[in-house]
């Protein structure tokens, strides 16, 4: 629930950061995600980063949906 | 006809003096206004200015501007207020001539940032080849007036044969776009400090009759123009529905966004369809003229990335739907109440 | 959008759907609640309602905070914001619903009450910091999402000693409500809505992890997907459950996994923790009374508290008695099924908490898909 958005961490100091959000910048509080660094992709809302993106999980939740829409190279779907 | 006496343009404030119709006031018209305007109607220094008209059909416009803040990445309330009102007698399908322009200064605005609208508009007039002939001053306490608002009336031909009208739409006509969506709404959002958004993205604002030109050139009966303001393509196309008694069809891979406009839009909760531009316009043609208009576009600076995004569809209930990305089906429906950043 | 982008692939989208109408059995018919009012949100503005099985229902669930606050809380926002020397920040959702007589934090500023719109509770902090003469409240609403920044924002006030800084706090839970769908309440006598699956909120589960959902599973039998917001994350998170429905089981299962850590937010959960207490009891707009449901603040920040530093009216106020936002939020009910729909109650003049806000059942219905006079789903 609740608009949160996954953004890259430019610039961290302290407990906030600059967020990018395809090029748009916005100051965020890292607080909450006290083991996000630069270069890490985080969600946030509301201007408070909530968690960590992780990408090798988003590259298998691909790889799933990618399968489940039958796009597999075996072609048969369960 | 100058007055003497000096204003201090660079650390001056405008004050109630300016207003009252003494020496101070006549200073500022001339320091300020009449300096940057430079026409010779302006310069004879009556409070009407007179012409000449050839005739025909004429169309007249007025807008008032109330933009905050009054300067904003990409442009300020100045061009805005030139461009604004040449753009709805462009839309009319008019060649603009003449504007007028009304101030209402709040006591305390600087003269420096004055001078920078004044000086804006100017160099926007010369853009778009229309001059400032007639205007007025007027000065209010200080907390009256948000810093600075400006009224422009304009006055346009329209050449033979070119008729465009908001009740003209029919079923089975394109929708098409000047442009990318959203650009003058971000600029603005962005300049909010509250928001703390820094998005890279500038103001679209700019006179679209050189545009318009081109567009009657290649296809003198298109049947609607309508430049987007508040309430984005969103509000365009319902007024247009409403008032052609007509459905339309919107295609969401076709509209022109930028990638930053639409990341702005993801992280304040927006549609980019209700966001605002001032440099942009809808163009509804005959099914006949849609190439023909598109190509004409493209050739213009101001219409490069112009993409044809629909049709009008033949629906009593005058909604506007959109065929979503994935082959679903929504509405585009008017903006209700103010454009809010949501949270959830 | 990087991690946008990828999860609005729309050839993929078509892929889903065929598979979601492949194994949908066709002799039996699906409902599923999305909680989330983002999650109906998201299906709505893309239009993925067309993208299902004609005989596989979307229930929609009460997961939106603005539309569960009750119209007595809001109430006491207002008057606070109308008192001299007092400025009300509130978040933007809020500012435009509707209390008693039309009054709203919009009508109230218009009128001359001090109401600052903040999109992050550390303004209102720095609003505190800035002013030290005003007193400056922090209406706090929302699930666990947008507790831990309220939770931040206390905590800052806190090391700061900001005096003229308190929480008028309204945030809610969301497993207590999920419970109350499942389980319903004692004697209700009304219809009690059959649900096969839970969509469950991707945001509220970065915090809370997967682990309170466990109980739905293995105590009701309701299979949840914990899903993220994106369009493919949706599809995958209702076909994710129409496997678990066909194959007989009922487990938790975690779509969103690239955001969401079964453990959820061990820093976010401390700080929550240490700043808020559970409410003895709260009424949800439209449910009633949900036991465990609400917070307030801690004792140890009771000197925050706006409830407690302020004496504020409690009001009892009813909804339209045509109006049935209860039987919407529970599911029970469609918004078109309501006769006040879309003719006394439209966005713009809303009677009804599922109208108030854009995230509503009503409102993303009728800015959406008003031209759908029946049902989603077709009839057998």
């Amino acid at each position: 629930m609740c608009l949160a958005v996954p953004g890259l961490i430019v610039a961290k100091s302290g407990d906030t950061g600059t967020v990018s959000f395809d090029g748009v910048r916005q100051d965020c509080s890292l607080a909450l995600v006290p083991e996000a660094e630069a270069g890490d992709y985080v969600i946030v809302h509301v201007g408070f980063a909530l968690s960590r993106l992780d990408p090798d999980e988003a590259e298998r939740t691909l790889a799933l949906l990618r399968e489940a829409a039958g796009e597999t190279g075996a072609g048969a779907r369960p | 006809m100058s007055v003497g006496g000096r204003l201090d343009l660079k650390h001056g404030r405008v004050d109630m003096t300016h207003g009252g119709g003494g020496r101070a006031m006549a200073r500022l018209i001339d320091g300020v206004f009449r300096d940057a305007f430079a026409n010779p109607r302006l310069a004879a220094g009556n409070d009407a200015a007179a012409f000449d008209w050839p005739g025909g059909r004429t169309v007249m416009t007025t807008d008032s501007y109330v933009v905050s803040p009054l300067a904003f990445p990409g442009g300020d309330i100045g061009a805005l207020a030139v461009n604004g009102t040449v753009n709805d007698l462009a839309t009319a399908g008019a060649v603009p001539v003449y504007l007028s322009a009304g101030f209402v200064l709040e006591e305390g605005l600087p003269l420096a940032a004055l001078c920078g609208y004044v000086h804006s508009m100017a160099r926007a007039a010369e853009a778009a080849g229309v001059e400032i002939v007639t205007g007025d001053t007027k000065v209010v306490e200080r907390g009256k007036a948000d810093g600075l608002y400006i009224n422009t009336a304009g006055i346009g031909r329209v050449p033979d044969g070119v008729g465009p009208s908001c009740d003209r739409a029919r079923p089975g006509d394109k929708l098409l776009v000047s442009g990318p969506l959203g650009d003058h709404g971000v600029a603005i959002l962005s300049a909010r400090a509250d928001l703390a958004l820094d998005a890279g993205i500038v103001s679209d604002t700019a006179a679209l009759n050189g545009l318009v030109a081109e567009m009657v050139a290649a296809a003198p009966d298109v049947r609607v123009l309508r430049d987007l303001t508040r309430g984005g393509l969103a509000a365009a196309c319902n007024e247009l529905a409403q008032a052609s008694g007509v459905g339309m069809t919107l295609d969401q891979a076709a509209l022109p966004v930028r990638r930053e406009v639409a990341a702005a839009c993801e992280v304040l909760g927006l549609d980019p369809v209700h966001v605002a531009n001032e440099g942009r316009l809808l163009a509804i043609a005959a099914p006949g003229d849609a190439d023909a208009l598109l190509a004409a576009m493209r050739a213009h600076p101001l219409g490069r990335e112009a993409a044809l995004v629909g049709e009008v569809t033949d629906d009593d209930r005058r909604l506007v739907e959109m065929r979503t990305a994935f082959g679903g089906r929504r509405l585009v429906d008017w903006l209700n109440g103010e454009q809010l950043p949501r949270i959830c | 959008m990087k991690w946008t982008q990828e999860f609005r692939d729309g050839s993929l989208a078509q892929g889903l759907a065929e598979a979601l109408a492949a194994e949908a059995d066709p002799d039996r018919r699906y409902a599923f609640m999305e909680f989330c009012g983002g999650h109906t949100h998201a299906l709505y503005e893309h239009g993925l309602l067309d993208l299902l099985p004609g005989n596989l229902r979307m229930v929609h669930g009460p997961g939106c905070p603005v539309c569960v606050l009750p119209i007595g809380r809001l109430e006491q926002a207002i008057d606070l914001a109308k008192r001299p020397g007092v400025t009300l920040c509130a978040y933007g959702d809020v500012l435009r619903v509707p209390a008693s007589k039309g009054r709203s934090l919009q009508s109230a500023r218009a009128e001359g009450a001090e109401v600052r719109m903040i999109t992050s509770a550390l303004e209102a902090v720095a609003l505190a910091r800035q002013q030290p003469e005003r007193e400056v409240v922090l209406f706090a609403i929302g699930f666990e999402t947008t507790t831990p920044p309220t939770a931040l924002a206390v905590e800052q006030a806190a090391g700061e000693g900001l005096a003229n800084f308190s929480v008028l706090c309204n945030h809610v839970l969301t497993p207590a409500a999920m419970r109350r769908i499942l389980a319903g309440t004692e004697g209700a006598g009304t219809r009690e809505v059959a649900i096969d699956g839970l969509v469950g909120p991707g945001h509220v589960s970065t915090v809370i992890g997967t682990q309170p959902y466990e109980t739905f599973a293995r105590d009701f039998g309701c299979p949840v997907a914990v899903a993220g917001f994106e369009p493919l994350d949706l599809l995958q998170a209702i076909l994710m459950l129409l496997r678990q429905v066909n194959a007989g089981r009922a487990a938790v299962e975690l779509q969103y996994g690239r955001a969401v850590r079964p453990e959820g937010n061990r820093t976010a959960l401390d700080l929550m923790a240490r700043v808020f207490a559970l409410r003895d009891r709260f009424e949800w707009r439209g449910l009633g009374e949900v036991p465990q449901s609400a917070l307030t603040l801690a004792e140890a920040y009771a000197g925050f508290d706006a409830e407690r530093r302020f004496d504020l009216p409690e009001a009892q106020v009813q909804d339209n008695p045509a109006c049935i936002c209860g039987d919407v939020l529970r599911g029970a009910a469609d918004p078109p099924d309501c006769k006040l729909f879309a003719s006394a109650c439209t966005p713009d003049r809303p009677l009804g908490s599922c109208m108030v806000s854009p995230e509503g059942a009503c409102a993303a219905h009728y800015a959406y898909r008003r031209f759908d006079a029946r049902r989603e789903a077709a009839a057998p």
